[in-house]
């Protein structure tokens, strides 16, 4: 028998080596290395850092820009899938495909997009300019842009959900006299709850971590429309290294204590679906 | 009305205005989803497209005229390549491993495998600066075996690798774990051997996730600034990529030409999503 599985061991050994070197070098390793670095300067620089006015600025404008692109893109994400899924109409296709140009558009190209329509002699600028309402290198901008990116997230995880439950337990609940609210609350939001929380931690985690579109969106001023990335970025710039690298420590605990919760959702969402 | 919607309704009969109602919210919910998603991700994709055209074809062929923007648009293709085909194999690998093997740390290691889904692509490059930088022991390594990796395409190649790691593994593994053993243990007992038993058995059932997963990949590279602005060193012509181009040529007030490298960009992105979606489409149907 040991004869028989040599070389079958063998193999598997070889893979699994192949695989672990791949992840390690990727991303293991690097992961250690930051920490390592943001910390070897001593305490009294991440207290420092964290204490700075500019960071926390970046990390405030980066929480809210996160918070308002999340509940667009849940709200309408939740809209846009249901719409997708329980009605047929013309132009349906078309409506699913522009879901997906998120995916193949470059941050860099959407900022672009920004520009040209709000910028300096764009398309909508006159309209917003005569209403003294600034939309680029300001905040409005910044959210747009990120919604933009995160539109995909919520409406690919819900989607297949509702496909899967189908209208029964709608139909039953509105036989049953229930009103639309009370369908939706009591009947579809549990059955989605899980795709949808899903969605929302991909969402936050995409949102946090934008670079390319708000690079160019947000004209890059110093404390105003400074997001965390953005400082990161402009701290590499200025060879003011140490900051950079707690900065960047910090959004790498942030997102590793998502991918946590993302995990733990994508397990809970497979086990609900394998039971139904 | 009441003869429209007992029309659309079907079954309104003398209670029609419920159905009426009914109807009403059906087209105001599909109102507001077109009219979300046409201001939110339409109205954008059409103003950089037409940006790009500009007059005509002319303004498009001037922008892609100079030496930079090709250099640039050529150096994200071959990285982008190399990028999605080291990901083909090593993605298609691990699913395998992560669906077959049972080994201690496996859990840890699929959750690795996630990390680059929630990591800023900003702080993916911070930690390659980090690794392979002249301060720590892995740079100084390489750098006494006459390796650089930062500031060249290596560094770019990498930076890709890493933030795409997941796309071909999540597409893979849930095809992998439908597939049934027995049909590889059958091939084996007929005599194949493991490479002949892959290739007959497994590689038919995965071809088109691997696929679709890879062309996902390419395409995300394409696009990708975030961890690579900081490890590319972005010279002209050497390490500059097409996305930090269209970068500087926006602070450069040159939005024309930024839109026509982003349309040339976003025009071979869109084919492959297409072509993407058609592969998952098709296996959908045929599964």
């Amino acid at each position: 028998m040991s004869v028989v599985a040599t070389p079958k061991g063998r193999r598997r050994g070889w893979l699994l080596a192949a695989c672990l070197v791949w992840v390690g070098v990727l991303l293991l390793v690097p992961l250690i290395g930051i920490v390592i670095t943001a910390l070897e300067p001593g305490v009294h620089v991440v207290t420092e850092t964290v204490r700075a006015p500019d960071v926390i600025h970046a990390l405030e404008l980066t929480a809210v820009i996160t918070v308002i692109s999340v509940v667009v893109t849940a709200l309408f994400g939740v809209v846009v899938a249901w719409v997708l899924v329980r009605q047929r109409f013309w132009g349906r296709a078309l409506l699913n495909a522009t879901v997906d140009l998120p995916f193949a558009l470059s941050p860099v190209t959407v900022g672009l997009a920004a520009l040209v329509l709000f910028g300096p002699g764009g398309w909508l600028a006159p309209f917003f300019e005569s209403r003294g309402i600034q939309i680029i290198f300001a905040l409005p901008s910044m959210i747009l842009v990120t919604v933009f990116i995160c539109v995909p997230f919520t409406i690919r995880e819900v989607v297949p959900v509702l496909e899967e439950i189908g209208l029964d337990e709608e139909d039953a609940s509105r036989t049953l006299g229930a009103s639309v609210w009370q369908t939706f609350f009591r009947v579809t939001l549990p059955n989605i709850r899980w795709a949808l929380a899903y969605g929302v931690a991909l969402t936050t985690a995409r949102a946090i971590g934008e670079i390319g579109a708000v690079l160019i969106v947000s004209g890059l001023l110093q404390g105003k429309t400074e997001t965390a990335t953005l400082f990161i970025f402009r701290a590499y710039e200025e060879r003011q290294i140490p900051a950079a690298d707690v900065v960047a420590l910090l959004l790498a605990a942030v997102s590793v204590t998502l991918l946590v919760v993302i995990e733990f959702l994508r397990h809970r969402q497979e086990r609900e679906r394998s039971r139904t | 009305m009441g003869s429209a919607a007992q029309a659309l309704g079907g079954r309104g009969g003398l209670r029609s205005s419920p159905r009426t109602t009914a109807v009403l919210r059906h087209l105001a919910l599909r109102g507001a989803a077109v009219v979300y998603l046409g201001l939110i991700v339409a109205l954008p994709v059409v103003a950089v497209v037409t940006k790009g055209f500009g007059d005509g074809f002319g303004t498009f062929r001037n922008a892609m005229a100079t030496p930079a923007a090709w250099a640039a648009i050529r150096l994200t293709l071959w990285t982008s390549t190399v990028a999605a085909g080291l990901n083909a194999v090593m993605g298609t690998l691990l699913a395998w491993v992560l669906v077959r093997y049972r080994f201690p740390g496996r859990r840890l290691l699929s959750t690795l495998v996630d990390l680059p889904l929630a990591i800023p692509t900003l702080v993916t490059g911070v930690m390659i600066l980090a690794l392979y930088g002249p301060n720590s022991l892995f740079g100084r390594f390489l750098d006494d075996l006459g390796i650089r990796v930062l500031f060249t395409p290596i560094a770019i190649v990498i930076a890709l690798c890493t933030v795409t790691l997941p796309l071909v593994v999540r597409n893979v593994q849930p095809v992998l774990q439908e597939l049934d053993p027995a049909e590889e243990e059958a091939a084996a007992t007929l005599g194949a051997g493991p490479r002949v038993t892959f290739r007959r058995v497994v590689l038919p059932a995965i071809r088109s996730a691997v696929v679709a997963g890879t062309l996902l990949t390419f395409s995300r590279c394409l696009g990708e600034i975030g961890s690579v602005i900081l490890v590319a060193g972005n010279i002209p012509k050497k390490t500059l990529t097409a996305p930090v181009f269209i970068f500087q040529l926006t602070s450069q007030f040159k939005p024309s030409q930024a839109a026509a490298v982003a349309t040339l960009l976003f025009a071979i992105s869109f084919v492959l999503v297409l072509v993407t979606s058609r592969l998952i489409a098709r296996d959908e149907a045929s599964a």
